[in-house]
């Protein structure tokens, strides 16, 4: 089954990008380390997934890339057609002239409408290329107006016409200080929107990811650049091709309805973070050996510290939530073939109260802000009115609660 | 890509304007070495056919064949703008964006706005919507002019209602030159004062720069190229004033370097939508990030760094510093000290070889030092810009909202109360139709309000974070 990407402002777009380019490089990497045949159903399952064939034989991302403003789709359209290994379709985008300029309501109220039918109409004729879909996934972040107004805006309408088609959404969480000043209140926003619309949250922190950049990856100077790459990484880990038990001559079909039939047991629970290990220079790699108990202890010690190691760690009762057993709640996906540069790896997608504390934060910084009713003209602007952010703040004033009372 | 128009308007401003029409030209040549007009190219210039007579002759796309400024130049006299067209800017404009009188305003905004205005409104809109027409997406009209005078400061915020009335949705950034305290024009406090009612309530975002501050750094400057202690490796141009490489050959005015940091100034501000970058700023996000409240849309630029050292390499420590320059008071274009300040917002524009990590350290590091209102205790915003200024690796535009712009309106108040006490000079206002005592009165309440809301804001610095009590929800 295939998966259809919709890429949105500048943020979607970048990383949107680095993912496809993982996903190719690492499924015609020759470090697969797996017998030919193990590699060759490997390729067919990625593809399936992530690429269409057209006549030439150049494989197309099955994306549809979406900005208000043109710069970042051209570069975008520009490097994958020059990297000469796989490109996006040739009319599989939509820009504009003029971004919404930071402002969630300008991207959600004004863009979104006027546009949604073309972006609807792309993203239909990605759908009709795929023999079966399994659903749409949804690069964006949420600190600016176009990912994140049009994000929630398109989330919303894909709800409406492929009701029965999954969506999960990648958001970028904006670091703490530092991008946007009304990052917070385009946060809440997008947020609320997307927990009636999308069946799960995949949130990446960029704060998170910047450490990873500094600590792990000993980068001195990160770039924009750097950043995208790990999270290119750690996407590309869970949705490469694995088995879900031993033994299994086929690839696991539905990624995304895999991925939410065990990780979304409640609809007050839709939000999932993602830990990839290991993840290191190149310099650190060329010395490295990895064994499987070694990446699960630790994996297992990024979870919640302090039990024995193995898969038999993540057993414990104590772990989850007292309505699911742990056999329901813990599940293992394997396959033979190494991902990316390294021999062995695994990763971990939680849906666990890791990410309220941030949740709390923005929801708190924002509420501030809108006790002054500071920056709320350039919402009521555009038709978000003081009764749409209240209704935002319940909404995620509920979730922080339900996750705190696990 | 969205394109702006550039309004200039009375002597100050089409000083500036050519300055910046000299930078930009200088800009775009040293980026765009193939001579294709491309989208960069487009957001300030048009490609004309000059073969073509008439409206026609517009080229959208292939090789740059002429380029045209998207300017209108306005000025009650003649000099200024006959000067530019006999200099080597002249093919930039043709006679078809230009309004000019022979008589000027004399110094008198009510010359300026009342009767120049009504006289020049049908004129000045023709040509408004001409250059729009010729714009794809117009985005934004940057308006020059200095406030002191008459008809920059009078005939210039008399646009800006107009502009607003006719264009709602295209933004108005203004470029402001305040008078300094010295100055030569008696009547200028009444001049500053009835302009700045008509900012506060006709523009998007004002940038107030002072002539006294623009010397102060010439001087600052010219100190270290000269002083002989740096010799070796500092550059002898400075990144700010230097025109090198543009086509006046020297500056043979001694105002010419101080409108080249006001050139600066606009080309480091729009840098970042015209060219690619990993984290680009529209001009939408300007004031979408800085202006909290529509009133107090006043932002304190600093540019840095202010002159280059040769060396191409540059240590942490060098980049820091730049980082801690925008934030001293001696690198502000209007008189004003932002750290001991209160910060309602601030944006740092980067443009050049640094990176997502040296910006956040900077922040992290400058972050103790400066005071932030409690509401916006992380109010920054940032754009990365890849295309460095001409002849340089890096530079920096810091915008602020910051209350620090508050004692320059009440020294304004001060020495418009002290001519107003006296009715100096007041009939020369009073005599032109259409002005009456009500709109002094009226001007000065308006400043007086602005100033009320930056004081309440102040009162606010030394309280400690508010802890709002949240919505409480049931479980």
């Amino acid at each position: 089954m295939s998966i259809v990407t919709v890429q949105l402002g500048q943020c979607g777009n970048q990383i949107g990008f680095e993912v496809f380019d993982t996903l190719f490089s690492d499924s015609h990497s020759s470090q697969g380390l797996c017998s030919k045949r193990e590699n060759e159903a490997y390729q067919a399952s990625c593809k399936e997934r992530f690429f269409s064939e057209e006549e030439n034989g150049v494989p197309i991302a099955r994306a549809v890339l979406v900005d208000m403003e043109p710069k970042v789709i051209n570069q975008t359209l520009s490097k994958a057609a020059q990297s000469g290994r796989w490109k996006y379709g040739q009319h599989a985008y939509f820009c504009q002239k003029q971004g919404s300029g930071n402002n969630w309501a300008y991207g959600y109220s004004v863009h979104g409408p006027r546009h949604e039918e073309s972006i609807m109409n792309i993203i239909q004729k990605e759908v009709e290329k795929c023999d079966s879909l399994s659903g749409f996934f949804i690069i964006m972040s949420m600190a600016g107006g176009t990912g994140s107004g049009i994000g929630a805006f398109v989330t919303q309408n894909l709800q409406d016409q492929y009701a029965h088609s999954l969506k999960m959404n990648q958001i970028i969480w904006p670091y703490g200080t530092g991008e946007v000043i009304v990052q917070n209140y385009n946060s809440i926003l997008t947020l609320s929107h997307l927990y009636r619309s999308s069946d799960a949250l995949l949130v990446h922190e960029n704060d998170a990811v910047h450490k990873i950049c500094a600590k792990l990856m000993n980068i001195k100077q990160i770039s924009f650049s750097d950043i995208n790459q790990v999270l290119a990484h750690q996407l590309g880990s869970v949705f490469q091709p694995v088995y879900s038990a031993e033994g299994l001559f086929h690839y696991r079909r539905n990624p995304l309805g895999d991925l939410m039939e065990n990780l979304v047991p409640h609809p007050e629970f839709k939000m999932l973070s993602l830990r990839n290990i290991p993840q290191m220079s190149e310099n650190s790699l060329a010395y490295s050996t990895f064994t499987w108990a070694g990446l699960l202890k630790h994996l297992r010690q990024m979870l919640i510290s302090n039990a024995k190691m193995e898969e038999e760690g993540f057993k414990d009762p104590a772990l989850y939530t007292s309505w699911l057993q742990p056999v329901d709640a813990f599940n293992v996906w394997k396959t033979q073939r190494a991902f990316s540069k390294y021999e062995k790896s695994a990763s971990l997608v939680s849906n666990s109260q890791f990410l309220v504390k941030p949740l709390n934060m923005i929801v708190g910084k924002a509420w501030n802000m809108f006790a002054s009713k500071a920056y709320l003209h350039q919402y009521t602007k555009f038709g978000i009115e003081e009764e749409d952010f209240l209704d935002s703040f319940t909404l995620l004033e509920q979730v922080v609660a339900s996750y705190y009372n696990l | 890509m969205t394109q702006s128009v550039v309004v200039q308007v009375g002597q100050c401003g089409n000083q500036i304007g050519c300055c910046f029409w000299d930078l930009a030209l200088r800009e775009h040549a040293a980026v765009n070495q193939k001579g294709i007009y491309d989208e960069a190219i487009s957001s300030f210039f048009r490609n004309v056919d000059t073969r073509v007579t008439g409206d026609g002759g517009t080229i959208s796309k292939g090789k740059i064949c002429s380029l045209k400024a998207r300017a209108v130049l306005i000025d009650m006299e003649e000099g200024v703008v006959n000067e530019i067209l006999q200099g080597p800017l002249r093919d930039v404009f043709d006679s078809k964006q230009l309004i000019t009188d022979i008589s000027g305003s004399g110094n008198n905004w009510a010359v300026g706005h009342k009767v120049f205005g009504s006289l020049y409104q049908e004129q000045t809109l023709e040509k408004l919507r001409k250059s729009a027409e010729h714009c794809d997406c117009l985005q934004c009209f940057f308006i020059i002019h200095s406030m002191g005078g008459g008809t920059g400061s009078g005939l210039g915020t008399f646009l800006l209602k107009v502009l607003e009335d006719e264009f709602p949705e295209v933004y108005r950034f203004v470029t402001s030159i305040y008078p300094s305290s010295e100055d030569d024009v008696i009547t200028s406090p009444y001049n500053s004062i009835l302009a700045m009612k008509e900012l506060n309530e006709h523009a998007d975002c004002v940038l107030p720069i002072d002539n006294q501050s623009l010397f102060d750094i010439i001087s600052k400057i010219d100190f270290v190229v000269n002083s002989g202690k740096l010799d070796t490796t500092v550059k002898p141009k400075s990144l700010v004033t230097s025109s090198a490489g543009a086509l006046k050959k020297q500056q043979k005015k001694p105002f010419d370097a101080m409108n080249n940091i006001v050139a600066n100034l606009l080309l480091n501000l729009t840098s970042s939508a015209r060219f690619e970058g990993s984290l680009n700023m529209d001009l939408n996000e300007i004031s979408m990030n800085l202006v909290p409240f529509p009133q107090l849309h006043y932002l304190v630029s600093s540019l840095t760094p202010l002159y280059t050292l040769a060396d191409v390499n540059i240590p942490p420590r060098r980049l820091d510093q730049m980082f801690s320059d925008a934030f001293s008071k001696d690198h502000q274009l209007i008189r004003a000290d932002p750290k001991h300040s209160l910060y309602l917002a601030c944006a740092l524009m980067v443009r050049g070889n640094v990176q997502i990590s040296d910006l956040r350290r900077n922040i992290e590091r400058l972050k103790p030092s400066l005071q932030f209102v409690s509401w916006n205790q992380e109010g920054w915003k940032t754009s990365l810009c890849s295309v460095p200024p001409v002849g340089h690796s890096h530079s920096l535009l810091a915008l602020a909202n910051n209350t620090c712009v508050k004692p320059t309106f009440m020294e304004l108040r001060e020495r418009f109360m002290r001519l107003y006490k006296k009715k100096a000079h007041l009939h020369h206002y009073l005599q032109v139709e259409g002005m009456e005592e009500s709109c002094f009165t009226e001007a000065v309440s308006s400043l007086s309000a602005l100033i009320q809301e930056y004081n309440q804001l102040d009162a606010t610095k030394s309280m400690p974070v508010p802890d709002i009590p949240r919505l409480s929800v049931a479980v």
